[in-house]
């Protein structure tokens, strides 16, 4: 069985749950075992950034050191905490300067970071350590004719960490693919949510959130599935919000992609929090649950 | 002579652990506004903005509302082509205009980030809850009415805390940060 150190992050405790739920039951099929790390605390998302560099990367680095002690790679299903991890292990790695500053914080909590952890999104879980002859021998409820728009949205893909393709990435379609459904070209795949500009900015956030809803009708999509809770939220929650700010009358459902692979898997719809969502995707899905 | 540094010094300066090139690099192309998915509510584009940072217009640059715009999307730091760090010098920015309490009046921004790092410092996890005073009391009554009505149906549906989550090792985990930051300010 692989074991990775997990790290929900605070969406996923409560707003998120059903990522979270989700995430645990489709891995769990694919003989995945995440393993929640010890007294965790927050990424800071993007406002520790705001305030203080040294302070993002101490904080940051308390999560890594508490999953370094694991010896497993650690698995972020928020693209928000993935970034944050990601980046700060990076430089960390190259500079020993801070690395120094950051370990002398840690003492004070008994911890010490050596540099050794590797941090993955789930998605990349699914789409690089599993295979997709794998997810396909677990799918029992094909996903046949559901239209999906793949919405990478930025921070699993951005900035770029190798030579990695930023602009066209496919793994997204090729899990889609191997659940049955029917990816769809959706071309703000790439573009924001918003993010936290939802409570910053309010109006450039809600038409970031049209476009993106508008275009997912264009592409003729049924639902939207995404991997990241800011961009769930962001979507779905503050829908109604745009149709009020815009006159639009969007009802576009959308999923957590783990949902999506659980729902193939024959997992029941309530052990993927099915139910929580603001716009019910079960009219769309209706085939598939019901068989 | 004095040796004070420029105000595009001071910038870089803050860009401590990212890599990426210098501000003065930049040929002005444009790649940045153009791929920026919010550049159309900013006062200046990215690309105005290092045009003026090079110029050394500090307060033109402070008095703007283009850095606490950027959504952190990153796109256009794949796409430069001089492959200057864009977004991380949003974040310097951030930081310097909260450090210099020289921004925008009426951006929810500023005090919006010092309330979440507050919480996390008193917590260290997010509780939304505890949020909403930092920016519920600048939206205008139809803004606050569909926030509360958004925040009443996630608590419906089970999505929104109503305890707030803590960490176990508070006290050791308040020293660590103490050791970066004077705690005083942040209390």
């Amino acid at each position: 069985m692989k074991e990775y150190a997990y790290f929900p992050g605070c969406s996923l405790e409560k707003m998120a749950v059903s990522y979270h739920r989700s995430a645990i039951e489709t891995t769990k099929k694919l003989g995945i075992k995440l393993k929640e790390l010890e007294d965790w605390n927050c990424c800071g998302a993007t406002t520790y950034f705001y305030i203080d560099e040294l302070l993002a990367y101490t904080l940051c680095a308390r999560n890594l050191a508490i999953a370094e002690k694991t010896g497993l790679d650690v698995v972020a299903p928020c693209s928000a905490c993935y970034k944050n991890m990601y980046f700060t292990a990076a430089h960390l790695k190259k500079d020993p300067d801070l690395a120094e500053h950051v370990n002398f914080a840690l003492e004070e909590d008994n911890l010490h970071y050596n540099g050794n952890v590797k941090i993955k999104h789930l998605i990349e879980v699914f789409a690089q350590d599993v295979s997709a002859e794998e997810i396909k021998s677990k799918v029992s409820h094909p996903l046949e004719g559901i239209r999906v728009a793949p919405y990478y949205g930025c921070q699993i893909v951005r900035p770029q960490k190798e030579k990695e393709d930023v602009e066209q990435p496919q793994f997204f379609e090729g899990i889609l693919s191997a659940i049955g459904a029917t990816p769809v070209n959706y071309p703000l795949k790439m573009r924001c949510c918003g993010g936290s500009l939802i409570i910053s900015s309010r109006t450039a956030a809600l038409s970031m959130v049209r476009n993106l809803l508008q275009c997912a009708v264009d592409s003729q999509a049924t639902v939207i599935a995404t991997a990241c809770p800011m961009c769930q939220v962001n979507l779905e929650v503050y829908q109604q919000q745009v149709n009020l700010e815009f006159g639009t009358n969007f009802s576009f459902p959308v999923m957590y992609f783990t949902q999506l692979i659980g729902l193939a898997f024959g997992i029941p719809p309530k052990k993927l929090g099915i139910g929580k969502e603001f716009v019910s995707f079960a009219p769309s899905l209706l085939p598939v649950l019901q068989e | 002579m004095s040796d004070t540094i420029t105000f595009g010094q001071e910038i870089s300066n803050l860009l401590y652990a990212t890599e990426g090139e210098p501000l003065r690099t930049c040929i002005q192309c444009g790649t940045c506004s153009g791929t920026c998915p919010v550049a159309g509510y900013m006062d200046y584009t990215p690309r105005q903005i290092i045009a003026l940072i090079n110029q050394g217009k500090k307060d033109q640059v402070l008095d703007s509302n283009t850095f606490w715009y950027c959504a952190s999307c990153y796109y256009c730091t794949v796409r430069c082509p001089q492959e200057i760090n864009i977004t991380e010098l949003m974040y310097a920015l951030k930081r310097y205009s909260i450090w210099q309490n020289h921004y925008k009046e009426g951006l929810i921004g500023p005090t919006f980030s010092e309330a979440f790092v507050k919480m996390i410092v008193r917590g260290g996890r997010s509780y939304e809850p505890i949020l909403a005073p930092a920016y519920i009391f600048s939206f205008g009554l139809r803004e606050l009415l569909q926030e509360v009505t958004g925040a009443t149906e996630l608590l419906l549906k089970g999505r929104l805390p109503i305890i707030p989550a803590r960490i176990k090792r508070l006290d050791s985990f308040k020293r660590m940060i103490g050791r970066i930051i004077p705690m005083g300010g942040l209390e």
